[in-house]
């Protein structure tokens, strides 16, 4: 037993696994049809990454597979729904919501996006994209810090896949994120596939991209699928869709990622056509062979 | 860019996602390709992953009318009811009441309470947990008192009742039944019940119906057995808390006031 296991068992407070932070490990999203094969066969990953909107409700089987399995692995809550890029003030009722998942399931870890999906009483159920401008800057900063007060914690917010921009944007997108994470506190979770997919909807380097971030700062990644189409100049189009395997272009990146950052939580996305159990931990087992290659080869200043 | 154009940016960008062709303003893309294919990226994935939520919600209503027809109808109803909040376990509460008006659909007359049905077990699924009653439970009450108790339904217990063979349409559809033996005019009651995990639905008699319907109501015992005797002077009280006790429908009996 750990020191801080034991130190957590003599406080009595052993109601799941003691772990500060996640594992600089891969992790892979918890689906229900995984949930069985994850109880019976406990596969070495880092930990496990559940949607919070998902786990809202009552009560029934989400909840019960949910306790199960974080009593055998570290869990991040990674949210779609708080629209901390909404124009209008934080869905307080959301919040409580939030506050409820984050008490019952004690993760490690809780993040959110770089993005908006309510409008005010619509919710869009998508990750939409905002104007990068002082007056969005300052609405986004105050949204953490509300969240960050509320939750009692310090949250990661993700790099967006975007389509289009906006003509009114005065700031980069890392520059954004630079000024957000340095005035509230957040940390960020690093999207590498989104920096792919971004970058090339807009014509970028996604290497100049990453190393425009503030990259101390990065408390996990995420890889994920995404689909190719072409725009109406036949220049590529990447749709993030989170439905296949990591694709090769994100691993040169990722690799890059892990020598500037260090080895990170790393979670597999797949969530839509979601295979085997099986082919989700080889993707995971590849992120960590990436990751110890990338630190072989040592790492950058 | 002052923070009023801000807003009204989110404001055109919402009703640009829910119309059919609309392009918010002040979109740009860095090559001067075509702004309304990409944000057509955007209003994708609104209505899919929405129509997906319903489809997944309502498998037995998708399957009776079929997928082409579920998915314009859902694509309907998304544009005129977005969610009001990001649970989408719940979205799509009001899509049997919107089937009930949608004429295209009106050849199905069952398809409503079909569909109001799968919201019942949608809701007992997410219910809260709660440990049933068993029959020795019963035993430790008299008589008298048991009939001036009220009973407490299980969270995951949903009642509701039909002019259509909404149990056994649903039946034939999940694999439980012979849809060329229902006759769909044959009005039905169903008792939806999750006492652990697994959603049961179960056809029951109109004065069961009216029994548990009276309990859920917070009436007592007696007098929700007076209710089902109305209906059905056949009515057997013992065989009723049976049923329901063996079904998990009951966490907990209350003592009433004698009568």
């Amino acid at each position: 037993m750990s020191q801080a296991k034991a130190h957590a068992a003599a406080q009595g407070v052993v109601a799941f696994p003691f772990f500060q932070a996640l594992p600089p490990r891969a992790g892979v999203g918890l689906k229900a049809q995984h949930a069985r094969a994850l109880i019976e066969q406990r596969p070495n990953i880092g930990f496990l990454e559940i949607h919070a909107e998902n786990y809202m409700g009552d009560g029934g089987p989400p909840h019960a597979q949910l306790a199960a399995l974080r009593a055998l692995y570290p869990l991040s809550v990674h949210g779609v729904g708080l629209s901390i890029g909404g124009e209008g003030p934080l869905d307080e009722d959301h919040l409580d919501r939030l506050a409820r998942v984050i008490a019952r399931y004690q993760p490690q870890s809780f993040s959110e996006h770089l993005a908006w999906s309510t409008h005010e009483d619509r919710y869009l159920n998508d990750l939409l994209p905002i104007v990068y401008d002082r007056t969005t800057l300052t609405r986004v900063c105050d949204h953490v810090d509300r969240a960050q007060e509320r939750l009692g914690l310090r949250m990661l917010i993700e790099n967006p896949s975007t389509y289009v921009a906006f003509s009114a944007s005065s700031f980069s997108e890392e520059e954004f994120i630079g000024e957000l994470v340095a005035r509230t506190g957040c940390g960020l979770l690093l999207d590498v596939s989104n920096v792919v997919v971004s970058c090339a909807n807009h014509g970028r380097d996604p290497f100049a991209y990453l190393a425009g971030l503030p990259l101390s700062q990065v408390g996990e990644m995420h890889l994920g699928g995404y689909a190719r189409e072409t725009d109406s100049l036949g220049a590529p189009l990447l749709i993030d869709n989170h439905g296949g395997p990591i694709e090769q272009s994100v691993w040169p990146l990722y690799i890059e990622a892990v020598r500037r950052c260090g080895p990170q939580p790393t979670l597999i996305e797949w969530d839509n056509d979601v295979p085997e159990l099986g082919r989700l931990l080889q993707e995971a087992a590849k992120a960590d062979a990436a990751a110890r290659a990338a630190l072989r080869g040592g790492r950058a200043a | 860019m002052s923070a009023q154009a801000t807003q009204a940016d989110q404001a055109d960008f919402a009703r640009a996602l829910l119309a059919a062709h609309a392009t918010p303003a002040r979109l740009s893309t860095w090559n001067g390709s075509d702004v309304a294919q990409r944000f057509s990226v955007y209003r994708n994935n609104v209505i899919v992953s929405l129509v997906d939520a319903l489809a997944t919600a309502f498998p037995v209503v998708a399957e009776l009318v079929g997928e082409d027809f579920f998915r314009a109808m859902a694509r309907t109803f998304v544009r005129a009811h977005p969610p009001r909040n990001p649970l989408l376990a719940t979205y799509g509460g009001d899509f049997p009441d919107f089937i009930a008006q949608f004429a295209p659909a009106r050849g199905v007359s069952y398809l409503a309470d079909v569909a109001r049905l799968e919201t019942a077990c949608l809701q007992s699924f997410h219910a809260a947990d709660a440990v049933p009653l068993a029959a020795d439970d019963f035993a430790a009450w008299t008589p008298d008192a048991l009939l001036a108790a009220r009973a407490r339904l299980h969270p995951g217990v949903r009642l509701l009742a039909s002019r259509a063979a909404i149990v056994s349409i649903r039946a034939a559809h999940t694999g439980a039944g012979d849809l060329a033996a229902v006759d769909p005019s044959q009005p039905e009651h169903a008792l939806v019940v999750r006492p652990r995990f697994d959603v049961r639905v179960l056809r029951i008699e109109p004065a069961m119906f009216a029994f548990l319907q009276s309990l859920e109501r917070g009436w007592s015992i007696e007098t929700a057995l007076r209710a089902a005797m109305a209906l059905e002077a056949a009515f057997r009280p013992q065989a009723a808390l049976a049923l329901a006790a063996s079904e998990g429908v009951f966490v907990a009996l209350e003592p009433g006031e004698p009568s």
